[in-house]
């Protein structure tokens, strides 16, 4: 049969958090569309609500305090709302799996890295544990730590590397859709850039989809083949690389460019966004960003803008198209 | 003559550890013109903190010698250095943990001028404390809120006004954007420039951030180990970098632009430890260029390429006529 969806569908997420403090609205309506074999790099600040995209997916949103509404949730054709925790556990890990940002509380400090790379294996491929170790010794070998380090506990070894355990579990079961929530933010650069080329490597050969989620727009232009930028809980602008990042069309997708000493250019001066994300108990009304926004009028803060075919696959949710289809930001002006 | 503020000369620190001597700072010198920014780059464990802390006396200095405005701070007495520290001040990279939970904004910012007895009048030190606020952008309806109340860019709005709080000539900025947004990291870089024109400052820039260092400072020096590896002004260290760790550093920075294609400078292995290092180019093990005979034989020091640029590799040195 062909292949008629697509690796993950997700229509109309919205995820809030009931707290004493009164309802965080952390994701607002989030829709989400990911072919085969395609990396879409999801792009925001601190609270934008990445990571409980990220979460919803996996249906690990703790509850409560976290509420998760969605028209549709499906990940390689399934549908994963109304599926049962054993389904569930089948899915996890094997059709999708997640690496988690931080390598140092992600490992298990009592077991071997070898033993809980071949947890999931032996789970999920229903292997026995000498034959499951002996894959974990393959997957060590493929993110370069040599097989003999498999015995070793996760204190043994060096931030970077237990990052490449992490992949190695993630990448175990080979999974059709992986989740890296900021993979190489604990890292340093020279060591980022290892890790990076890794997964790019892995990806190609695997044929695996992958949300590559980060705040890093240099990590986007690298990896990603889409993108979607992130605001409040909504996706305010989404394309291929090319055209969000070559056509940029949203003011607060602009304001992270400006945002970013020019590394060709080291005098000029930066052009931050001016004030700060709005509390998500109290978002403002209408469209989010308009307070920050140096574009914004009147108009913009009476109506969430919706997300609008600009052209191609890039899409915008900024009314300032709707008012004037010709509104156009220049970056290259700074 | 260049009007100096600092100069370091031979800088030393290590640790003791059940292992033996963890040399964190090997033997670092430096001078930093007034009114200038030296960024202090490397990755984590390379000893740009530790420097910036043993130049202010926050950790002793094994050995070495601290010239600030012509006096040995490592010779001064403990009240001597008190005095000396209101000249020279700190902001740390942490806004969250590096302000006290239980005390307001106002009095985080007035405890340095009441502990100094600068201002002792009540009225008039909250004066001064609106006056700052005012200087780091801190809008006054802030003055009696608890520092975890605020969002991150204003905590560190706190820390800076601290620090400017006894009219320092120095400011040691220790990764002060790297835990902030980067729509708020940008604020704050601006309001750091602006504050260095206004009120004629000299930094100590120390980040992991090159695209940061690169932005923010006349001269770079880049660490590795402990040790000042390459040192020039940011422009000509970007353009034309020399040591194979500057190189493999810079070709690592991902560029957020189309069609950028980046060649990068492959290193191999993990780093060599830092305790008991042995008497050679402590980048040997990760340097895809390592001749052993050369770069094995002694410590590499640093010497001038060109003027202003200073670069500690034997093998560049060689090539360049200036390593017999």
């Amino acid at each position: 049969m062909a292949e008629e969806h697509d690796i993950l569908n997700i229509e109309d997420l919205k995820v809030r958090f009931e707290t004493e403090d009164g309802t965080v609205y952390a994701v607002n309506g989030v829709n989400l569309r990911l072919g085969y074999h395609k990396t879409l790099g999801l792009v925001g600040e601190t609270g934008a609500g990445k990571t409980t995209t990220a979460l919803a997916m996996l249906r690990l949103v703790p509850d409560p305090p976290g509420v998760v509404e969605c028209k549709r949730l499906e990940i390689d054709g399934q549908d994963v709302r109304g599926m049962s925790i054993t389904k569930l556990e089948q899915v996890r890990g094997k059709d999708i799996s997640m690496i988690f940002q931080d390598p140092m509380t992600a490992l298990n400090p009592v077991f071997t890295v070898g033993q809980q790379i071949a947890e999931s294996i032996e789970i999920h491929e229903h292997l026995g544990k000498a034959e499951a170790l002996e894959k974990a010794g393959d997957m060590l070998e493929m993110v370069g730590i040599p097989r003999a380090r498999a015995n070793e506990y996760p204190h043994q070894f060096s931030g970077g590397m237990k990052q490449r355990v992490v992949i190695a579990i993630a990448l175990a079961c080979n999974p059709k859709l992986l989740i890296a929530d900021e993979p190489t933010t604990a890292l340093d650069v020279t060591i980022q850039a290892q890790v990076l080329e890794l997964m790019n490597e892995l990806k190609e050969k695997y044929d695996t989809s992958m949300i590559m989620i980060t705040h890093d727009l240099g990590i986007v232009a690298e990896v990603c083949d889409e993108v979607a930028v992130m605001y409040a809980g909504r996706i305010v602008e989404q394309g291929s690389l090319e055209e969000v990042f070559g056509k940029t069309m949203h003011p607060y997708t602009e304001g992270l460019f400006n945002s970013l000493p020019n590394i060709k250019n080291r005098t000029a001066k930066l052009k931050p966004i001016h004030g700060l994300m709005p509390d998500p108990t109290k978002l403002p009304e209408g469209c989010p960003f308009a307070p920050r926004c140096n574009y914004a009028t009147e108009d913009c803060r009476k109506a969430v803008p919706e997300l609008h075919r600009a052209s191609g696959t890039h899409m915008v949710a900024c009314s300032a198209y709707e008012r004037d289809k010709n509104f156009m930001i220049d970056r290259r002006k700074r | 003559m260049a009007d100096n503020i600092l100069e370091v000369r031979h800088l030393k620190k290590y640790f003791k550890t059940s292992r033996g001597m963890l040399h964190a700072v090997d033997d670092i010198n430096f001078t930093l013109e007034r009114k200038k920014t030296l960024g202090l780059v490397g990755e984590s464990g390379c000893g740009k903190s530790t420097t910036g802390r043993a130049i202010l006396r926050l950790l002793e200095p094994t050995s070495g010698e601290i010239i600030f405005e012509g006096k040995d701070l490592n010779k001064l007495s403990k009240t001597q250095m008190r005095h000396m520290r209101k000249d020279m001040q700190i902001i740390f990279q942490d806004p969250f943990s590096s302000l006290d939970p239980k005390k307001t904004v106002s009095q985080i910012i007035a405890e340095p001028i009441k502990e100094n007895k600068i201002i002792t009048d009540k009225l008039l030190r909250e004066e001064r404390v609106l006056e700052l606020m005012e200087t780091v952008g801190l809008a006054e309806r802030y003055i009696n809120t608890y520092p975890h109340e605020l969002d991150g860019g204003r905590r560190q709005r706190i820390g800076i006004a601290r620090a400017l709080a006894m009219e320092p000539k120095l400011i040691v900025c220790d990764e002060p954007v790297s835990a902030l947004d980067v729509s708020i990291q940008a604020q704050i870089l601006n309001l750091l420039k602006d504050l260095q024109e206004k009120l004629g400052l000299t930094y100590i820039f120390i980040t992991h951030d090159l695209s940061v260092v690169n932005h923010f400072s006349d001269d770079i020096a880049v660490m590795y180990l402990g040790q000042i590896v390459e040192k020039a002004p940011a422009e000509e260290l970007f353009d034309n970098p020399i040591h194979p760790y500057t190189q493999a550093l810079l070709s690592a920075i991902p560029i957020p632009e189309l069609g950028h294609q980046r060649q990068r400078v492959a290193l191999r292995g993990e780093i060599t430890s830092p305790i008991e290092p042995p008497e050679e180019c402590r980048f040997a093990k990760r340097c895809l260029m390592c001749n052993p005979e050369i770069c094995k034989a002694s410590v590499p020091v640093l010497m001038e390429v060109s003027p202003s640029h200073f670069v500690a590799c034997p093998l560049k040195q060689k090539e360049m006529g200036l390593l017999k």
